[in-house]
């Protein structure tokens, strides 16, 4: 559950509310990007937890961990299934 | 992917291997906690149990969000999931354990409405989209996932949502881990922190090991390398007599963690005098709750809640096996009464619990390099 997973910045939904779209695994949905320091910009690589991007990451270690992550297999796939599941009603 | 092949390759693990050796203080055993329940799973799933060197134990902890909520809060749960005209929404992981009186899954098969959401902000989505019905998020979560529900809050009030309450079940990380250090029964040489709380929290929640307990603390990612690197890293400050916290997740945390992340925190939340923990009983200042002025939001004010406290199944040891005393092959329902599909204990149910880790890589008896307890 504390799983944060790499996604990437490809739209700002609302620049005011922080709300943007991320895509993550090939999955767009909506994040908050309350939690992070200053504006939020398309484009960049942020770690994913329950809807809020916790943090910035750099883009080469976010790939690295987006595949150690897919490898880790089931743990990475439920994360993602919820993610999938969630996006079909809010995105 | 780099790291994975040359894990894979078996050469960068084999020499990380001989180092841990060769770090080994000889003639003495060591037990190291992985924190995390996100780390129990790696080192599981790739077999980092069978690398370690004779005398290196490794302990799993708390830290597993849906394995420390006592049965006392899931009928607190359910209790709520009941009540008239609300919707409870959840994470997925708390639908299936058990409380005295069944499960959220149960509640729904006897007519609750009974949600899995992904996020609390699809949760005050579905409040805005049901206005004539009361929508209850069942927040729980260490300090990773207490922003989140944090900011959530502040948007409700914001937009004045006023269907939408939470029933709060958050927790800090660092009163449980005082209370395993301080229990006499489990004797602990250093601990792998967990990576991502500690983005939150910074490394500096871990302090107080180091300066009064004389333990290393190494914050750890959670790749199998980066926990491979951290027991190495914590093996030579045992060998070498010292206890510092150190940080091996450093593209992601920051000794003073995230100052937003913990100001949503702040805004909303307050400590609670104590808060009970499966396994560890009542904890002074380790559990958070919503604050006076959220008073409107707050499932606990708002609705009755049986607020009692109810002790574990008995053939369960998931209290043991959360404090490390006890491994899940020991417990002596585990694969039999208690699977993954039939749970009787948390640490079954959720994805990142010690024993759903044992069941799922066929772990059912020590390793070597393991030490019995």
């Amino acid at each position: 559950m504390c799983l944060g997973i790499p996604a990437q910045l490809v739209e700002i939904v609302d620049r005011k509310a922080k709300v943007a779209k991320a895509e993550i695994g090939g999955v767009r949905r909506t994040v908050s990007c309350a939690l992070l320091e200053g504006e939020a910009q398309v484009g960049e690589w942020v770690l994913v937890h329950v809807g809020f991007a916790l943090d910035r990451i750099d883009e080469e270690q976010a790939a690295e961990t987006l595949q150690l992550l897919s490898d880790m297999g089931e743990a990475y796939e439920r994360e993602l299934a919820k993610i999938r599941e969630s996006a079909e009603g809010a995105a | 992917m780099r790291y994975i092949d040359e894990f894979r390759s078996g050469e960068l693990a084999s020499a990380l291997q001989s180092e841990l050796e060769q770090a080994m203080p000889s003639g003495r055993e060591l037990a190291l906690m992985e924190v995390c329940g996100g780390h129990t799973h790696a080192i599981y799933k790739h077999g980092i149990d069978e690398l370690l060197p004779q005398g290196l134990e490794l302990v799993h902890g708390p830290g597993c969000p849906v394995c420390v909520i006592p049965v006392g809060r899931v009928d607190d749960a359910v209790a709520l999931a009941l009540e008239p005209n609300v919707i409870f929404t959840t994470f997925g992981d708390m639908m299936r354990v058990p409380g005295s009186k069944g499960s959220l899954l149960d509640a729904r098969s006897r007519g609750a409405d009974v949600r899995m959401v992904y996020s609390p902000l699809d949760a005050l989505e579905l409040a805005r989209a049901n206005p004539e019905r009361e929508v209850i998020f069942f927040a729980i979560g260490f300090e990773t996932t207490a922003p989140s529900t944090a900011v959530t809050l502040l948007q409700a009030r914001a937009q004045g949502i006023a269907n939408f309450s939470v029933f709060c079940n958050h927790v800090t990380i660092g009163p449980p881990l005082k209370a395993i250090i301080d229990a006499p029964e489990l004797r602990l040489d250093g601990l792998i922190a967990p990576g991502h709380v500690s983005a939150v929290t910074g490394s500096r929640v871990y302090d107080f090991i180091a300066a009064e307990y004389g333990r290393p603390v190494v914050v750890a990612g959670f790749e199998p390398l980066d926990i491979l690197q951290s027991m190495l890293m914590l093996v030579r400050q045992l060998a070498a007599g010292r206890a510092e916290v150190e940080n091996q997740y450093t593209r992601v945390v920051r000794e003073q963690g995230n100052p937003r992340a913990l100001e949503a925190i702040e805004q909303t939340m307050e400590l609670r005098d104590s808060f009970e923990w499966r396994g560890l009983g009542s904890i002074p200042d380790s559990g958070l709750r919503l604050r006076e002025e959220l008073a409107d939001w707050d499932a606990e004010r708002r609705y009755e809640v049986p607020g009692v406290s109810v002790p574990d199944h008995k053939a369960c040891q998931c209290g043991q096996v959360l404090r490390g005393i006890v491994k899940p092959w020991e417990c002596k329902v585990f694969g039999k009464a208690c699977t993954p599909e039939s749970p009787i204990g948390t640490c079954m149910v959720s994805s990142e619990g010690a024993c759903a880790a044992y069941y799922h890589y066929g772990r059912s008896r020590p390793k070597r390099g393991t030490v019995a307890t």
